[in-house]
Order: C-alpha cells, then structure tokens, then sequence
C-alpha cells in the first residue's frame, strides 16, 4: 500500500518539479508551447471548418425537391390528377402543380423575354410538378424519382441532389485532408517536444551522471523528462483549444449574418467536450511520446567516467 | 567482500591501466589503495562500481560477479554500495538535504524514513543543521563531508572512495578519516585510494600499493 503510496508520490513531485522546470525559464517554455499550440491548433481549426461544412450540406440535401416535367400532349386535368396519384404515394409528401400557362405568364413577367416569347406560337411550357420526397437521403431521392421517370406522363426529372453529393465528396476528400495534415502536425509536435526535451538532457547530463553513480535506475531517471514532455504537450493543447476558441468568437458574427441574408438559422459550432478532450490528451501524449524518444536515444549516452 | 582474480583492464589506444592485480577484502576490513597518480588506483576503483569492466580476470563484490551483472540490473547494484568521489560530485542546484536524500529517494525510502536516515547522516558528518543550505555555500571540506553522508545514507555494506582528501588541508584530511573509522567499527568496508601517505602513516590500516598498474605491496594491519 505505502509502495504505491510512494510510486504516486514520485510522479506528483516529478509532475510538479516539471512545472517549476518550465516556470523558471518562461521565455524558452512560451515558445516551445506556442509552436505547439500552433500547430495543434491547424488540424483542430480545419476539422472543426469540415465540421460546419458537412453540418450545412445536411441541412440542403433534406430539401431535395425535385422538378419533374410533363409531356406537352398531357393535358391540365390529367396533370392534376397524376399530381394527385403521385402525392398520394408513401414515399412523397407533397407535389405542387405548375400550371403551363401561370408558368408561361410568370416567365414573361419576370424574365425580359417578354416580346421574344411573342414570337412564338402557343405556348412552349409543359405542365411541370414540384416534388417532395418524404425522405431526404440521396438514395431514397433517386428512387423515387427514378419510379415517376418511368410514367408515360413524364418527359424529364430534374434532380438537383448531384450537386450535393459532389460536395459530400468534396467534404469526404477535405476530411481525409485534415486527417493527413493532423498526422504530419501531430508528428512535429512530437518532434518539436523530443528537440527540447533532447536540449534539457544535455543541460542536466550532471545530474544524470550522478543519480546513475548512486544507483538511479534508467526509469527513475527517465520520468522527470517524461513528465516534461507531458507537460509541453499539455499547455500546448491548451492554447490550441483557445486559439481555436478565439477563432470561432471572431468568426461567429460575420457567419450569422451571412447565414441570415440566406434565411437560415446556422450558427458556426465550435469543439464539442469530447472533441477538447481528445485534443488535451492528444497533445499530452504527443508530448510523452516525443519526450520518450528523445530520453531514449539520449539517456544511454550518458555515462559515468 | 571484493575480491579480484588477476584483473587486467587495458584502455582504447593499448595502455594497461591494471594488469594482473589479485587481492580480497574480507567484510569489514579497511584498506587503503596508495600509489602515484596514474598507477590505477581510480581505475580499480572503478571496475568495483562497473563504471567499467575489466578486459581480462574476476571482480568479485559482495560474493557477486560483475561480470555477470548485466546493464540493467547496475542501479540495484550501485544501491548497495557508497561511493565518494574527489570532486563530491554533488548537484549544485539542490539543497543539502536533497542531495544527501538521492539514493534514499531512488531507493523507494518513505518520506519519514528518508527524513531520519539523512538527519542521521549529515549528524554523523557534522553537518547536522545545514539541510537547507545550498551546497556552494558549503567550504570544500564540507561539501565533501555532505558527499560522505549521501554515500553512507542508505548504510551500504561497501564504501570506496578516491582520492575523498584530495582538495583538503591535513586537520581536516584527519578528520574525514577518523569518519570514515567510525563507520569501519559499525561494520562498513572500506577501500580508500589516496597518495597521501603522511596520513596513512598515523592510521593503521592495511595497504594496498600500486605502481604502474601492479600490486606491489599488500601489507596487513598486523605488520605494523
């Protein structure tokens, strides 16, 4: 019991012996942390822009309307009456008839073509529906308007949902993006902490040299500079979540505003608990496994003489 | 207690440093390793502490083969056995207390066990008081007396030391010697390589002599 009690005792003095390590040289500290936070803070920035992204395309792809128009010999009441027959299907919730002729009227008054259309004979418009699936997931979408494409009434469906799955798979690519540029950053993380931790070696190779001459195992004598490299991580992490934090405090307003000129409620969503948490530990643990490296490589090399 | 079997021990470059050196220290014998400098005498000391290993021959400490001690298990090793070193060898940026505790502390000692072994130590050396001072503080005697209570803190079977007077005036050189007596008759072996034979004159002790990396004279303590 008292062996652990010991054990907890050692970490917690080389935890805090650590901490004083790096007080007593704030300048040197600030700096290795800010290059760590910088560079935990990219990845972390970037997943949570993909983030907010993928939240908007949802958001789009659960409206997939689709147009579907009309051969010009169907006439106004069979139009009315498919509209009907194709609402009343379980995989629809609503289809808004378009008649030939309001569309003809509103096209003129709204277009400027007004004096071309003239021109023509009759009127060029077909009676078109607007429907609404009942589900908004891209296969379902097609399926349903792959059944009314089928309908001898029908002379095209115009499906806008290609454009949303292109940005999914632009989304997709962005995140496999962030993946990669959070190893690589992840990585010189690590180098960055196994550098420093490499420079403290040396700064205290007497004190490394006399506690192996008094029996101190390569552990004993490993831990300080573990917890070192735990400690760079950690208030590295740290400031990446806050620069995150900040970032998303100036960019807030000005995407509010945006989204409101497009009648949309969508507010920028910053880390979740789990996602800061993740980020504390990632960084603490990039900061071990560098420091572990460097101790490594480094610790055997000096010996007494 | 230490025993050597024809040791030999020859650096990079083809300078022999021992070559063929035999004796045995029994459990509580006191000895001291004279010669000129350059005879070997830190060398030996230092096969004892597997600081190095020898080239040829057996170095035998507390019944164990060095040889047979492998990388990892050299800490537990070095545990056992207290070292004094002519330049103290202690960290300047701790306090007393703090040095004298290291082995303690790397032993796994508990708080209190490690308050009163280190009280006792800096009491035996005469340093009793002094915890909290930094080492620097301390004159060159008294940081070698503070070298002294780290390496006889966790009360280790063996203590060598080289050269442990070597910076020091004869009234204090005395001094660290009759320390070191005392911690002979609480049941301590010593080996203790100095060149100062004014010294070795008034303590009767046996003496191991080494010129130019040989054992020229092992004269016991009841030749004299």
């Amino acid at each position: 019991m008292w062996a652990l009690r010991h054990y907890l005792g050692l970490h917690r003095a080389n935890f805090i012996g650590a901490l004083g390590r790096l007080g007593s040289q704030p300048f040197a500290t600030a700096l290795t942390v800010l290059v760590i936070g910088i560079a935990l803070a990219l990845p972390a920035g970037l997943r949570v822009l993909v983030n907010n992204a993928g939240a908007v395309s949802d958001a789009w792809q659960s409206a997939a309307d689709f147009t579907v128009y009309l051969k010009l010999t169907v006439t106004a009441e069979a139009a009315a009456r498919l509209a009907r027959s194709i609402e009343a299907r379980d995989d629809v919730a609503s289809v808004e008839l378009i008649d030939r002729d309001e569309a003809l009227a509103e096209f003129r008054a709204d277009s400027g073509f007004g004096e071309a259309l003239e021109a023509l004979d009759g009127n060029p418009l077909p009676h078109a529906l607007v429907v609404r699936p009942a589900s908004g997931i891209a296969g379902d979408v097609e399926a349903v308007a792959a059944a009314i494409d089928a309908l001898p009434e029908t002379d095209l469906v115009q499906l806008d949902t290609a454009w949303v799955t292109r940005l999914r798979a632009m989304l997709a690519l962005a995140a496999r993006i962030v993946d990669l540029a959070t190893l690589l950053l992840g990585l010189a993380v690590a180098i960055v902490v196994g550098n420093t931790i490499r420079l403290e070696i040396n700064n205290r190779s007497v004190e490394i040299e006399v506690t192996k001459l008094v029996g101190g195992t390569d552990g004993f004598i490993r831990r300080p500079f573990l917890y070192l490299g735990v400690c760079y991580g950690l208030m590295g992490s740290l400031l990446a979540a806050l620069l995150v934090g900040l970032a998303l405090l100036l960019l807030g307003p000005p995407v509010r505003a945006l989204a409101t000129l497009y009648g949309s409620g969508f507010a920028l969503e910053g880390l979740s608990l789990g996602e800061n948490a993740a980020l504390l530990l990632g960084g603490s643990v990039l900061g071990w496994a560098g420091a572990g490296l460097a101790t490594a490589r480094h610790l055997r090399a000096i010996e007494p003489k | 207690m230490i025993r050597f079997e024809n040791v030999h021990k020859r650096y990079p470059g083809g300078r022999e440093a021992l070559s063929g050196v035999s004796f045995s220290l029994e459990r509580g014998e006191f000895a001291f390793l004279t010669g000129p400098s350059g005879a070997g005498k830190s060398t030996l000391l230092r096969l004892i502490a597997l600081i190095e290993r020898p080239t040829r021959g057996t170095v035998l400490v507390n019944d164990q083969n060095t040889a047979r001690i492998s990388r990892r298990r050299i800490p537990a090793f070095r545990q056992r056995l207290g070292i004094v070193f002519q330049d103290h060898k202690l960290l300047y940026d701790r306090s007393v207390f703090d040095n004298v505790a290291l082995p303690l502390v790397i032993a796994g000692a508990s708080r209190r066990e490690i308050e009163r072994r280190v009280r006792a130590a800096l009491d035996q050396v005469g340093l009793l008081g002094r915890e909290s001072h930094a080492p620097i503080t301390l004159s060159t005697g008294e940081q070698q007396r503070v070298g002294i209570a780290r390496a006889v803190a966790p009360r280790p079977d063996v203590l060598i030391a080289d050269e442990p007077t070597g910076n020091l005036d004869p009234e204090l050189s005395l001094e660290i010697m009759e320390l070191f007596t005392r911690f002979n008759e609480v049941g301590v072996t010593l080996l203790i390589a100095t060149h100062d034979l004014e010294l070795i004159e008034r303590m009767s002790h046996r003496r191991l002599r080494l010129v130019a990396g040989q054992l020229t004279g092992d004269s016991g303590p009841e030749e004299q």
